[in-house]
């Protein structure tokens, strides 16, 4: 690093040096963490099609190949996908306003890769290693319903705009049962830094993750995830067979793309973060030799892939939830659960140091 | 007691692990889809498709233009136009009929006195350009020549029944 360094500051002097280092590494290290996630989307939406179409004794996809090899039917259809959607017109209707027509996909993918910035992947690979990431992350996570409410509110359109506002409640309810969620894994671990959220469940085995003490804020806040990001069966806000598409009716070919792109990598982030906050990140489940020699990237992305797996079969088992339903499990269960479970979690955390030293305690406090 | 349960079972999701369990066995069950191109699904012998017109075994043409079909298609599919030949016979001079409009209902198959409109087993047909699909009679003796054996062989296993 230091030497690549040098070599910038001989090529381009001192001052300039420096800064196009700094320019160069941040653009790098930035694609490392887009151009995989980009493809972990793209085969994320294979994956889902060919998931749910098994969970329907259907085959799914299985034509688009490359270069004609016969075991990798199929591989080639998010990449054709791709491709038809680049080729394709964007529409802007005539009553649209069209600059935040054009701003609300921006808005809503931008959040969705600029969360990825605190993620950390093990214990040393992250970018920006802040102490205020869960805090960072929380306010990304809500930017990405801006996007959905200007998109509805542009296409001046009447089942854009009811797709827009119900995401907007939606989201909003169950961002607040999130949020509580996250205050109980923030008490546990006495920090907002990911990376020291992870090293706080270290232990021998898996039970010192935070899966287990904090086994209802793990329901709540993958259940919130699920409906953050507006999947099945809380899809309410696209809704395909009541509303069109909600908000999304309006937008064609790579517009309406980078929804789908910010709605998977959405999908991604809430996957990864769950793997992080509660099932102990990069950690191996057991600590024993063969499996903690396996670098812990890959131990995070098996976690990922895990509850990713989740997602899509929620989406191939449950029908979608009526509105008022959804309102009620957000407002009337999960937030008095999580505020109960916060008030639990704080007088176990006040016990005296020798009930809490003590054998199941011990593992988590 | 009765109500404990209720709590647990709600609290710990158990009806949705249910309903996903009913999923996750699907996940693996041999799947019913069939692989089109490669593979087809049985076709029936009164299968009704591309339309075909016969001729007798020693090559004369069955159709005697006694516009039957033309009459009886419900979507107006066919048209007929009819002259006297040189041995006094009366011969259809065009036969064209309007694959876009057929609706396949094997009406002009039934009300054939001579059994020379068929309607054939072939499906994989398409056109191209507009006026592709209006079939014409040499294209459609054509047909009839070339798939007289299966043409012959349906209406033989269908005759029982009839």
């Amino acid at each position: 690093m230091e030497s690549i360094r040098q070599i910038f500051e001989q090529l381009f002097g001192f001052e300039w040096g420096g800064m196009l280092y700094t320019l160069a590494s941040n653009v790098t290290f930035i694609s490392a963490i887009i151009v995989p996630l980009l493809l972990g989307v793209a085969y994320l939406t294979f994956a889902e099609r060919k998931i749910i179409a098994y969970m329907q004794i259907r085959v799914g996809p299985n034509r688009v190949t490359f270069f004609g090899i016969p075991w990798l039917r199929g591989w080639g259809q998010p990449i054709a996908d791709a491709v038809k959607a680049l080729m394709k017109e964007i529409v802007i209707p005539t009553g649209a306003n069209k600059f935040l027509f054009i701003l609300a996909p921006i808005l809503t993918i931008m959040p969705a890769l600029a969360a990825w910035a605190v993620v950390p992947f093990s214990a040393e690979l992250v970018l920006a290693d802040i102490n205020a990431g869960l805090l960072y992350i929380l306010a990304m996570t809500s930017m990405g319903v801006y996007g959905v409410i200007i998109a509805g509110w542009a296409s001046n359109s009447k089942y854009a705009f009811l797709g827009a506002m119900r995401s907007a409640a939606q989201v909003v309810s169950y961002e607040l049962a999130m949020g509580f969620a996250l205050v109980c894994v923030l008490m546990m671990s006495q920090s907002l830094n990911l990376g020291d959220i992870v090293n706080g469940q270290q232990g021998d085995s898996l039970l010192s993750w935070y899966l287990i003490p904090l086994f209802p804020m793990f329901l709540v806040y993958f259940i919130s995830g699920v409906a953050e990001t507006n999947r099945a069966p809380f899809d309410v806000a696209e809704g395909e067979s009541e509303i069109v598409a909600g908000f999304h009716v309006d937008y064609s070919g790579m517009a309406f793309t980078v929804f789908f792109l910010a709605e998977y990598a959405n999908m991604i982030l809430v996957a990864t973060l769950t793997a992080i906050l509660f099932l102990g990140g990069w950690l191996p489940p057991l600590d024993i030799a063969p499996l903690n020699m396996i670098p812990g990237f890959i131990w995070l992305l098996l976690k990922i892939a895990f509850l990713l797996f989740f997602f899509l079969w929620f989406r191939a088992t449950f029908p979608r939830y009526r509105y008022d339903q959804i309102m009620r499990l957000g407002w009337k269960v999960f937030i008095p659960i999580t505020i109960i479970w916060i008030v639990v979690l704080g007088g176990i955390m006040q016990l005296p140091e020798t009930v809490r030293g003590d054998f199941p305690l011990n593992l988590w406090f | 007691m009765n109500r404990i349960k209720k709590f647990f079972s709600t609290f710990l999701l158990l009806e949705l692990w249910k309903g996903m369990l009913v999923t996750g066995r699907y996940l693996f069950k041999p799947k019913i889809t069939v692989h089109y191109p490669e593979e087809k699904t049985p076709q029936s012998p009164r299968f009704r498709g591309l339309h075909a017109l016969r001729r007798y075994p020693n090559g004369e043409e069955r159709c005697i233009a006694c516009k039957l079909c033309e009459a009886v298609c419900p979507a107006m599919a066919i048209t007929i136009d009819s002259e006297q030949r040189e041995d006094g016979t009366r011969r259809t001079t065009r036969y064209d009929i309007d694959l876009a409009k057929c609706i396949f209902c094997g009406f002009c198959e039934e009300s054939c006195p001579v059994d020379s409109i068929v309607e054939t087993r072939i499906l994989e047909y398409h056109g191209e350009k507009r006026g592709d699909l209006i079939y014409t009679k040499e294209m459609l003796l054509a047909i009839g020549d070339r798939y007289e054996e299966q043409i012959a062989k349906d209406r033989e296993s269908d005759a029982p029944y009839r």
